[in-house]
């Protein structure tokens, strides 16, 4: 999934700072999941709001819905009958990156602030504990390194191996992270393809990943041609 | 005569010489006269002097622009140049650069992660790791191809070589890469700083086992230290393990940097019999003037002189 975690509340409300009226919107996917952008999150983002103004003696108004997937339009449109979403003046996002950049296309005459901080592919390890597992490079490598990912899970996204720093299976920039070669290494021994280590792996064509500017598939068995207009 | 990838370091080794080479850290400054100092402390006592690329991610001089002022001392350099800053069109085209100007020594290698240095908040590029970097540069001068697998105009030729850390984990994977390392070009093998003897006497016998000696030139790195902060400094970081009686020789020593000497001579002493080494590679960043005192006193001069450098000789 998706994980994000949530701005620090003294940014949030910066950058809602002087809106009449805000309109709180979570996410009921990936970040709900990560406990960041849901329901529960915004409610109680927005009583802080609603407390902080009052301090301030300020009368904002605050409105606090739910989009089921804010990286989807048919959900986006559900929101236009949302109490106070028409009237608001600040859309604060509780979705992902992409969440918020949807929105944006949604409303393109609203403020439309994040209050996310969208961290990273990851799972979910322990309550509350959530790790990163793939960096999205389009272009996987599983297969070869025993399921282990050397992009995402490597400090130095090496290759061919782990660099001089691997110590005790730990990650010499922080004992927190297991050295990614470590596990690649411990794993293929264990499923008996230790000889997918002494492979030459190639520079990488890094096209897929980011480096190619940004990224689209079409599906042509599924698309509308219409609907392949990209902003 | 010289041909285009042969150095000095080369022909030493090739000629069955033990080598030695120090290193030079280029300064946190554009001061050539730095560079200079330093290449002059070390001219006619090593063969090659390593020029760092940024170092621990400090940024400093630039390791080709360093490595060409030290070669007009008539120092030949050893171009460190890392995968950590930039991706393969900037790497191809610094060795380009080097070659232009007569560097021929290039060591591929990994380079510290970011966040051990000065400027934690840089992207880290990894375009290429060492492998992939040191098999690019091998098929420049091989195939005369850049990586993209267009043609260069004019043949290039380098004497690649990359570093080891002997006690890095897990043993076997390490090996395992380095055998890729020399699959994929590298000639020579400078190791991290050795303190522990006896576990590198044994990481030199599963080297013999595998006939990486016989593939590269194996070539054991020492660290001079100068004060016991220096020491216990070099301890601390991962994959150095230097033995409690070396550290307490250091603590119990009077004057320190005299001790210091006398540690690495003992290792220089010790390392020089265990079979397959091909010379030594003395690290005495910041101390560059111990380095003619270690040679004459490691039985190291006078040093054959094949090559000198070509800013040297004026070409």
């Amino acid at each position: 999934m998706i994980v994000a975690e949530q701005k620090k509340m003294d940014e949030i409300l910066r950058s809602i700072r002087g809106y009449r009226s805000v309109a709180v919107v979570a996410c009921g996917t990936c970040v709900a999941v990560s406990m960041s952008g849901g329901e529960k999150e915004a409610l109680k983002i927005a009583s802080i709001i609603r407390h902080r103004a009052k301090l301030d003696g300020l009368d904002t108004r605050v409105t606090v819905t739910s989009a089921i997937r804010q990286c989807d339009m048919e959900f986006l449109d559900e929101l236009d009958d949302a109490p106070g979403m028409v009237d608001s003046d600040c859309v604060l996002s509780l979705g992902c990156g992409a969440g918020v950049q949807f929105m944006v296309e949604k409303y393109p005459y609203k403020v439309v602030v994040p209050g996310l901080n969208t961290t990273f592919l990851g799972v979910n390890r322990a309550p509350g504990y959530w790790t990163e597992m793939c960096q999205g490079c389009g272009n996987c490598v599983l297969e070869r390194t025993g399921g282990i990912c050397p992009v995402s899970r490597c400090c130095k996204s090496h290759f061919n191996g782990p660099c001089g720093g691997s110590s005790g299976g730990k990650c010499e920039i922080d004992p927190d992270i297991g050295c990614a070669w470590q596990m690649i290494y411990d794993r293929l021994k264990r499923i008996g393809q230790e000889d997918r280590l002494l492979d030459i792996n190639e520079a990488r064509d890094w096209r897929t990943s980011r480096d190619g500017g940004p990224r689209g598939h079409i599906r042509a068995d599924i698309v509308v041609a219409e609907d392949t207009q990209r902003e | 005569m010289s041909e285009a990838g042969y150095t000095n370091l080369r022909r030493v080794l090739e000629n069955g010489h033990f080598s030695f080479t120090a290193e030079i850290g280029p300064p946190m400054s554009g001061s050539a006269e730095n560079v200079r100092e330093k290449a002059r402390k070390l001219k006619g006592y090593a063969d090659a002097a390593n020029i760092t690329d940024n170092q621990t991610a400090i940024v400093r001089m630039s390791s080709i622009a360093a490595g060409y002022i030290a070669s007009c001392e008539g120092v030949e350099p050893v171009i460190q140049m890392t995968c950590r800053d930039r991706n393969r069109i900037a790497l191809q085209s610094d060795l380009l650069g080097a070659y232009s100007l007569g560097l021929r020594n290039v060591l591929i290698l990994s380079g510290d992660h970011q966040s051990f240095g000065n400027h934690q908040a840089s992207k880290n590029v990894y375009d290429v790791d060492s492998v992939q970097f040191l098999d690019g540069a091998r098929r420049m001068a091989r195939e005369g191809v850049f990586m993209g697998g267009s043609k260069l105009k004019d043949p290039v030729d380098f004497f690649l070589g990359t570093t080891a850390n002997p006690f890095a984990d897990p043993e076997e994977l390490q090996l395992i890469r380095l055998e890729k390392k020399i699959r994929a070009g590298a000639k020579f093998v400078q190791t991290q700083g050795i303190y522990d003897v006896e576990k590198f006497r044994r990481w030199m016998k599963l080297v013999r086992e595998r006939g990486i000696h016989e593939r590269a030139y194996i070539i054991a790195g020492v660290v001079v230290n100068k004060t016991q902060k220096s020491i216990e400094m070099t301890a601390v970081v991962p994959g150095m393990d230097i033995p409690e009686h070396i550290i307490g020789r250091m603590r119990a020593a009077e004057k320190k940097d005299e001790e210091g000497v006398n540690i690495a001579l003992d290792l220089i002493g010790e390392i020089r019999t265990i079979e397959g080494i091909a010379g030594v590679h003395v690290m005495a960043i910041g101390w560059e003037s111990i380095v003619a005192t270690i040679a004459e006193r490691a039985g190291m001069l006078p040093r054959p002189v094949f090559e000198r450098p070509c800013a040297f000789r004026g070409e």
